[in-house]
């Protein structure tokens, strides 16, 4: 039989964590839920445009009543289905018509309850708060009959009621307790503008202003404020907007810990356990909630341990917030005031009306203030949350990430600006309108959900930044972006460090090892996560661990590149991109005999043999071993190619023989998987003919020796590959290149080019690393050799002459 | 009346792995699952004809190797909000002899 859960509150938080759990175990409850208010759960944020008439109330449901029917959920609304109380003795809840359910879990999410300020005459007519559908009808209702509005709260969300009731016509005032506006997210000077930018639009405001007493007329509605200087404002309509609190009345009532909310441990769990908790009424490790982003979090963990996954653990958010306010550009998060040991850069131009400040802390961001371009503040905020040291472009912060030029994975530039019909994903042609009106009409609030719905930035990722700028330019504050992106992917709660560090330290040398010890919720794992971890396991264990091929990418099993009609193609090593005549024959006589119908040089200088048959391979392989070809590995998470120019052997310009070093250099590093592509480049004197400055490691001559490059890519977000160091000798170069790989393969995520890996982890720390720490290089420098005394067999070899796996490559079974 | 034909051992295909039958109405790749369950699909993808017995198989589903779409072995239905279906084939094990419907 089926466990029953009980739901108490049909807001975002309850029904985000059904949704989640639905996800995991669509038939482990019966599920009933109980709302107060008499509709399916709405998005309540965003309410701010339903009163603004940019946005409908059908545009705001999230889950309509359709859903639960769908889902199999009992849905009980309306003020008599309220849960009055909770017979924990007899597991059974009860409603105010006398309706009782008995459970087994139950999920409180009660959410919060507006503050009223007890001012006499706050019980009146056209005294509200804004909160609900009910307050917005309420306002919208007013709007069309009467004239003045005060809204008594300068914050986020009595600015966002306040400008909703002007654009609905009516004349409004805003009356704040202190001097500065929105003073929980912005400092002086940011709220000065933002205030100056309201009133131009028509907003009235009364600052540092102490209410005394509201005022009624004869029918019991409200028609003014008084204050404590004596003075008087007319109104209509007063929507009180002076926080949150959490509602607790019933947890109280039961018996569940509170103190400011309903006390929950990092499971979501209340003092009985089995009740949970998640949303606006809880309080977790003495926080309170009053943004979406920590609450859907809260709902994800939930949801873990409703279905007995049991490894979840909420350890708290880091939020931003920005203002919905049409035309007013405004972002903050963190801890914007400074302190003592922090330091703040300042960038004003009262002008343009733009104000920046970012408050650092040990080279990191600990907060930051935005007003008037708020184009950087998904970056700031990423930086934020991860920890990135920011003193290598400090001097360039303010200026944005536009300035620093892209960065490869997390590029986020002008995409505000862009037209709608602006492609911002290549691969899968997803246009910017595509994008921002999924996550309108689907409700989408995560990276993963406008993956799924649009495909945008699911393939090779290099969009990643700009659709999560998109994300957070429509969602504000309420953007999701902490936890999706940091587990590795949907089998499992863990990163890419936290699953390398249990291989090692568990000593797990298998996937099923991994899957069983981190608790995967798929046996077999995906496509992301069983080539990320058989890459991780053959990187810790070389020798020992068993390459995997069913967890190889096809281009891996097949060691050749797939193509869009099935064929592929295939590309043997040229070291240093230096053949001779022999091999050139032995690569047409292959392209006639397998009527190959297109031969093509590469960009990594060698000959691409593209649209052989997959049967042919092994029999095309062991021509080219013939002729002493290996495998060039083009389509390999590996070491793809080192890319020379003539160098000093011919040319007049070159400083030292740059061929015979790349050729040295690929034959010391061939065959090596990496957590991503690595190329490589000699350059013979800085004239860079071998653009060795876009490549993973670049090499490049000068008179007196050679220096070192790393970190470079070429692609859709070219990056520029960063100085290391200068060597004297050929000897050094090779050891700094086993070491530089060998870094790399120990700690670059899978997939993880080396540029994402080192604005990672800072260059800094590479130099310490590699360039300081002499014996460090060379202990790098032996386990990567190590580790190549099991990587260089030729695949080509093994395959065309053993016949390994030679099923693979013929039909099972021809039926004509 | 299903035409069951025989088209080869269980292991002749290697756990989560797949190998096709060339039959003259097209490829159907046959998927054998870590829990040696057996599957035929039309061996294209719904989205663009990708080779399904060239994915990387797991749980039930195989992932596309051109554009990483998720198709479910026991309907054919593209996973997540892909949109799609691939011709499915009953398929079924004698002892260790895979039988194809056709």
């Amino acid at each position: 039989m089926k466990s029953k859960l009980v739901v108490i509150g049909n807001g975002m938080a309850g029904m985000r964590c059904v949704e989640e759990l639905l996800k995991l175990m669509p038939d482990k409850y019966d599920i009933t839920v109980f709302g107060s208010e008499p509709y399916g759960n709405y998005n309540r944020i965003m309410l701010s445009p339903v009163l603004s008439g940019e946005k409908t109330i059908e545009q705001i449901m999230i889950n309509d009543l359709a859903w639960y029917e769908e889902n199999n959920i009992t849905l009980k609304v309306g003020a008599h289905k309220e849960v009055v109380a909770v017979d924990r003795r007899n597991r059974m809840v009860a409603t105010a018509d006398g309706e009782k359910v008995p459970y087994d879990r139950v999920l409180l999410a009660t959410g919060s309850l507006p503050f009223i300020i007890p001012l006499p005459g706050h019980g009146l007519e056209g005294v509200i708060a804004f909160r609900d559908i009910n307050d917005v009808d309420i306002m919208l209702a007013s709007a069309k009959h009467h004239t003045h509005a005060v809204v008594i709260g300068g914050g986020l969300l009595g600015l966002e009621a306040a400008n909703g009731l002007m654009k609905q016509g009516m004349n409004v005032t805003v009356v704040h307790n202190l001097d500065v506006l929105m003073n929980r997210q912005l400092d002086e000077p940011a709220a000065k503008m933002l205030q100056a930018s309201l009133q131009e639009r028509g907003l009235k405001f009364k600052m540092a202003a102490a209410s005394k007493e509201i005022l009624g007329d004869q029918h019991g509605r409200v028609s003014g404020i008084t204050f404590e200087d004596g003075s008087e404002l007319p109104a209509d309509l007063l929507v009180m907007a002076v926080g949150i609190r959490p509602n607790i009345v019933l947890a109280k009532k039961v018996g569940l810990q509170c103190d400011k909310g309903v006390l929950v441990n990092d499971t979501m769990q209340t003092f009985d356990p089995r009740i949970y908790a998640v949303g606006e009424c809880v309080q977790h490790r003495g926080d309170i909630f009053g943004l979406v982003a920590p609450l859907f979090e809260q709902a994800k963990v939930c949801a873990n341990h409703l279905a007995e996954y049991g490894i979840a653990n909420y350890e708290s958010s880091v939020v931003s917030t920005k203002l919905k306010v049409t035309g007013i550009d405004l972002f903050s998060a963190g801890d914007f005031s400074g302190g003592k040991n922090s330091e703040e850069i300042i960038f004003q131009d009262a002008e343009r009306g733009v104000y920046k400040k970012v408050v650092l802390q040990d080279n990191k961001i600990k907060g930051a203030v935005l007003y008037g371009d708020t184009m950087d503040g998904a970056w700031y905020f990423q930086m934020m949350k991860d920890g990135t040291d920011v003193s290598q472009f400090r001097e360039r912060l303010l200026f944005g990430q536009a300035h620093l030029g892209d960065s490869g994975t997390q590029g986020a530039s002008a995409v505000a600006n862009l037209p709608d019909n602006a492609e911002i994903c290549g691969c899968n042609g997803v246009c910017k309108s595509d994008i921002v009106s999924a996550i309108a009409a689907q409700q989408l609030f995560t990276l993963d959900d406008v993956r799924d719905a649009t495909k945008a930035s699911a393939s090779c990722g290099s969009c990643t930044g700009l659709v999560e700028q998109l994300i957070a330019d429509s969602l504000g504050g309420d953007f999701n972006q902490s936890k999706q992106r940091k587990s590795i992917c949907r089998c499992c709660e863990h990163s890419h460090d936290e699953i390398r560090s249990a291989i090692s330290e568990q000593q797990l040398k298998s996937f099923p090892q991994v899957s069983a010890a981190l608790k995967f919720s798929s046996e077999d794992g995906c496509h992301i996560c069983r080539p990320a971890i058989n890459y991780y396991l053959l990187a810790q264990w070389p020798g020992e661990y068993q390459d995997d091929t069913r967890s190889r990418f096809i281009n891996e099993r097949a060691h050749a590149n797939i193509q869009k009609d099935n064929t592929y193609s295939v590309v043997p090593r040229m070291w240093g991109g230096v053949t001779t005549p022999a091999e050139l024959r032995a690569i047409a006589a292959a392209a006639e005999k397998y009527n190959v119908p297109t031969v093509k040089v590469t960009g990594g200088q060698r000959i691409d043999l593209l649209g052989v048959k997959k049967e042919d391979l092994p029999k095309m392989w062991k021509d080219l071993n013939d002729a002493g070809m290996v495998s060039g590995h083009a389509y390999g998470k590996s070491l793809r190619t080192v890319k020379t120019c003539v160098g000093a052997e011919h040319c007049r310009f070159g400083t030292q023989d740059s061929m015979a070093m790349g050729i040295a250099i690929e034959k010391m590093t061939w065959g090596s998987w990496t957590p991503a592509k690595v190329k490589i480049a000699v350059s013979g004197c800085p004239r860079n003919c071998a653009e060795a400055t876009i490549k993973d490691l670049g090499v490049v001559a000068v008179d007196s020796g050679w220096e070192l490059y790393v970190g470079g890519n070429g692609g859709m977000k070219v990056v520029v590959s960063e100085f290391l160091t200068k060597v004297a000798s050929g000897a050094e170069v090779m050891e700094y290149t086993a070491a530089f790989m060998q870094m790399y393969r120990e700690q670059g995520h899978h997939n993880e080019r080396s540029a994402p890996w080192i604005e990672r982890v800072g260059l800094k720390y590479i130099k310490q690393e590699l360039v300081e720490n002499a014996p460090q290089r060379q202990a790098l420098c032996e386990r990567f050799h190590a580790s190549q005394a099991f990587s260089q067999d030729d695949p080509w070899a093994q395959r065309a002459s053993e016949g390994v796996e030679v099923s693979d490559f013929i039909p099972l079974k021809v039926i004509v | 009346m299903s035409n069951w034909i025989e088209v080869g051992s269980l292991n002749d295909i290697p756990r989560l792995g797949s190998r096709i039958v060339q039959t003259k109405n097209g490829d159907i790749a046959i998927f054998r699952t870590a829990k040696d369950s057996v599957f035929a699909l039309r061996d294209q993808c719904p989205h663009k004809q990708g080779a399904l017995s060239q994915g990387i198989v797991h749980g039930e589903q195989v992932t596309c190797p051109l554009h990483n779409w998720v198709i479910s072995l026991q309907d054919g239905e593209a996973q997540g909000r892909d949109t799609g279906c691939t011709k499915t084939y009953e398929v079924k094990l004698q002892g260790e002899t895979i039988l194809l419907a056709l």
